[in-house]
């Protein structure tokens, strides 16, 4: 198991290197750089901005004071918030997009997964089809109307929650983007594990079950459960990485402080280091999750767990 | 002229400007005291600021940007300040006296201004912060803003020492300043952020770490409490601030919210009292629900399209320029399509400029059919018909306000001109640099807001050797104007120079005037203090939220 791990980090380093130099290229390559503005520096102190950050140098140079960095866990400054180095920056928003993304993620996996089984236990029932209408409309309604809508009826005529700002984290402030991300994340669970169900429930040991007669709940709970959410946990690895690094359109309506505003703030404004570090540290974090989402399916299906050790 | 009344009469006009200044210093008190009495405040003296994005920076010599600025007005203090309708007042300088020839300031620094921590600002801090921003080290975008004191383009070039600028002090509360040219908008200059003085020992301990909490010490009304990086700078009240017994704010917020529905959203629920801006679109809505909380001000600021001037087919073809300047109708685009009631420009300089009165194109009343029946006769000279028909090329950076004026712009010129007009979109930075390399960019747009209220922020725009002259404009005659008016004392000497330069400018059509900016804001009704302002500066010390 640990070998195991361990390889597949080992594996994870081409990856991540070539994201780096792909990354790191591209950006340059965007026309403009991070000092022009609309009003132009004076010549002699744009020579000396370029020294210092060594945009005066050839890139692959440049790339290697990069990667020299980058190894000694150092993402530099941030060209835009010149106060702030880049990993200050990217610590004080992973945490935010975290918690709002494994919120959102827990709430769509409980609602999904219930509504999901319980509309396959009843299938072709009005229950089902209501299920199913609605995570359609869930999957197909994007959230940045969703969010505007939220706002409308719950800040703006019920006054209930606020309409945006993050608050330290208020309570109360983090309602609505957790159901804005939430919501199309339901709709997909609730399909997913309705469909897996339905498979489940046809299996000849679920049956057998049923003839036993024993009691529904008990059946569903220890027999349907595990199986049905294999399909569920192969999704969420995904899912939690694009919930937590894609809540970009719902971070900047609510005006929430997440790693997601940096991305694109950081492209718009050039600002190589910060949209590199975001770059890299979400590129880790990406390969980091799947791999837990492999080790997990590990100890749910038994089969995998037993061809993974004879490899 | 005589030599004797060219000497009086800037020192009469200095005679009446400080006069001015102390009488709505007065005022400004008088009014204060007598319509604030506790029952009339809200117990919780808390404002709550929308400003568009996050701050770069909390330094004042090393950002760049309006939401840097709006919170550094309130962080640290210059020598001059702004009442609230915009007026300047004494700031850390009490008061000045400035010489005959308008070359030598001397400043009369207040004694009991205070720095954040209890330290005396003195004289010594405006001469080492005034230092740092015209070096080279320090990589400023507005060292320039400097440039009327003596040596700061040297020093910025590196061909002499910091030492050099021409600012000195005489003792601890003396201040001189020496300008290179008599500049009748300089104390108007001092109140731009750039100006502020940093506190030493801060900025030595800390280095680029000095402005952030913990570590920012400042001499403004307020004091840099939290700082939550996208998320809210949070400032209380700065007890050692030398005016705080007529600050009545303890703490205001500002939220950066770049997307104006979001702010507006957030205001509807009551989360902000002031917004940096309005989304166009809700206009409508706006004026029917919102009427009493919108405030729009004329604003100096002109938006224009210019011409590459160094490419054809604009380069050397003045009637074709004119053709297509005069064929647009400036006031469909201001009443029927922005409809926040921007003025059509017919000038380079927007109107309400402090001594001046802009020039403007004669055709500005004609009637759109004879503007219309003149520029084609134009074109046709310029080149062009049926046969020979024009295609151009509109850039503009992202947005629907842009888009939507390109659009208009582009059907004018093929209603009347036949002109065939094709529009890009880019994203900003990749606009810039387009716009700046002079290579495909033929038409652009750009809009310019002034630092300070001069004409001269406008007339230097078009300088051939101006960063921001991306037309390439490059007319020797008119850059002697410049000149010569930058070293004239005399006020209307001077603003005819200018005037003489606008006319140069606007006959030689290398940019399109085509409406002056006006700013937008949502002010909840219990703001008080709030004055709207041609700069639109709205420094929170002067405000106060009501009871209601």
């Amino acid at each position: 198991m640990l070998e195991y791990f361990i390889r597949r980090l080992l594996g994870a380093i081409p990856t991540i290197f070539i994201i780096i130099l792909v990354s790191f290229f591209l950006i340059r390559l965007a026309p403009g750089g991070p000092f022009d503005f609309d009003r132009s520096l004076a010549p002699e102190i744009q020579v000396n901005l370029n020294a210092k950050f060594h945009l005066d140098e050839p890139v692959y140079v440049q790339f290697g004071y990069y990667l020299k960095d980058i190894l000694q866990g150092d993402f530099g400054p941030s060209f835009q918030y010149k106060n702030y180095t880049v990993t200050e920056l990217i610590w004080q928003g992973f945490p935010v997009s975290v918690q709002l993304g494994l919120s959102a993620m827990v709430l769509a996996l409980f609602i999904g997964c219930a509504a999901g089984m319980l509309a396959a236990y009843r299938q072709n029932s009005k229950f089902d089809y209501g299920v199913m209408t609605i995570s359609m409309l869930g999957i197909s309604i994007p959230n940045f109307v969703m969010a505007p809508l939220l706002i409308l009826f719950f800040s703006i005529t019920f006054s209930i929650f606020p309409a945006g700002g993050w608050n330290d984290g208020a309570f109360q402030n983090r309602i609505l983007p957790i159901i804005t991300l939430a919501l199309p994340q339901v709709a997909y669970i609730a399909r997913i594990s309705r469909g897996s169900m339905i498979d489940v429930l046809r299996n000849p040991y679920i049956r057998t079950a049923f003839s036993k007669g024993l009691p529904t709940f008990y059946i569903v709970t220890r027999h349907a459960l595990k199986p049905t959410l294999l399909p569920v946990i192969s999704y969420l690895g995904p899912a939690l990485a694009g919930i937590i690094t894609g809540s970009v359109v719902v971070e900047q309506i609510y005006g929430i402080p997440g790693l997601g505003r940096y991305f694109v703030q950081g492209a718009l404004n050039r600002d190589y280091t910060l949209v590199m570090g975001v770059v890299v540290f979400y590129g880790v974090f990406i390969i980091v999750l799947n791999l837990f989402v492999d080790l997990l399916y590990g100890w749910l299906d038994p089969q995998i767990r037993v061809q993974g050790q004879k490899t | 002229m005589s030599p004797l009344s060219k000497q009086i009469l800037p020192l009469a006009f200095t005679c009446f400007y400080t006069l001015l200044i102390s009488g709505s210093c007065v005022a400004s008190e008088i009014f204060i005291s007598a319509t604030l009495t506790p029952a009339a405040l809200a117990p919780e003296q808390t404002l709550r600021r929308g400003n568009g994005s996050e701050p770069q920076s909390l330094d004042p010599h090393k950002s760049e940007g309006v939401p840097s600025s709006n919170i550094q007005r309130d962080l640290y203090e210059g020598l001059i300040s702004e009442s609230p309708d915009g007026e300047l007042v004494p700031g850390v300088a009490q008061s000045w006296t400035i010489s005959k020839n308008g070359l030598r300031y001397l400043f009369m620094l207040r004694k009991d201004a205070k720095w954040s921590n209890g330290d005396a600002v003195t004289a010594y801090d405006f001469v080492y912060s005034w230092r740092r921003i015209v070096d080279p080290k320090t990589g400023s975008y507005y060292a320039q803003t400097l440039a009327p004191v003596l040596n700061t383009e040297a020093i910025i070039k590196g061909t002499k020492k910091v030492t050099a600028l021409g600012i000195r002090a005489i003792n601890k509360y003396q201040l001189e300043v020496t300008l290179k040219g008599p500049t009748p908008y300089f104390l108007g200059l001092l109140t731009h952020s750039s100006t502020y003085p940093v506190h030493r020992a801060s900025v030595e301990k800390y280095g680029e770490r000095f402005a952030r909490v913990g570590n920012l010490v400042g001499n403004g009304a307020f004091v840099l409490k939290q700082w939550s990086i996208q998320s809210h700078i949070l400032l209380e009240r700065n007890k050692n601030y030398w005016d705080d017994k007529n600050t009545r704010l303890d703490k205001v917020y500002y939220y950066p919210i770049e997307d104006q529905s979001s702010e507006l959203k957030r205001y509807r629920a009551g989360e902000i009292d002031i917004t940096e801006g309005v989304p166009i679109s809700q206009m409508p809505w706006l004026r029917k629900n919102l009427k009493q909380d919108l405030h729009l001000a004329s604003y100096l600021g002109t938006y224009y399209f210019g011409y590459n001037l160094t490419k054809p087919p604009f380069k050397d073809n003045k009637l074709l320029r004119q053709a297509l300047s005069m064929v647009i109708d400036r006031r469909v685009l201001t009443e029927k399509i922005l409809k926040t009631g921007e003025l059509p420009a017919y000038s380079w300089v927007p109107p309400n400029v402090a001594n001046y009165k802009q020039i403007e194109y004669e055709w500005k009343d004609w009637p759109m059919s004879r503007r219309v029946k003149y520029a084609k006769a134009l074109f046709k000279k310029a080149g062009y018909n049926q046969a020979t028909p024009l295609t151009v090329q509109i850039r503009y950076n992202t947005s629907e306000n842009h888009k939507k004026i390109a659009i208009v712009i582009a059907s004018m010129w093929k209603k009347n001109l036949g002109v065939k007009t094709e529009l890009y979109n880019e994203e900003w930075k990749v606009f810039l640099a387009n716009r700046k390399s002079k290579k495909d960019t033929q038409v652009f747009r750009a809009g310019w807001i002034a630092d300070y209220n001069d004409a001269f922020s406008f007339a230097e725009l078009m300088h051939s050797n101006h960063g921001v002259n991306d037309s390439g404009y490059n007319n020797p005659d008119y850059d002697a104007l410049l000149a010569k008016s930058a070293r004239e004392p005399d006020i209307s000497k001077r603003r005819r120079l200018l005037q003489r330069a606008e006319k140069m400018l606007l006959d030689d059509y290398p940019v399109i005037p085509v409406y002056f900016y006006r700013s937008k804001h949502l002010v909840k009704p219990y703001i008080g203090g709030y004055k709207d302002n041609s700069m639109d500066h709205h420094y929170s010390k002067h405000l106060y939220i009501k009871a209601h």
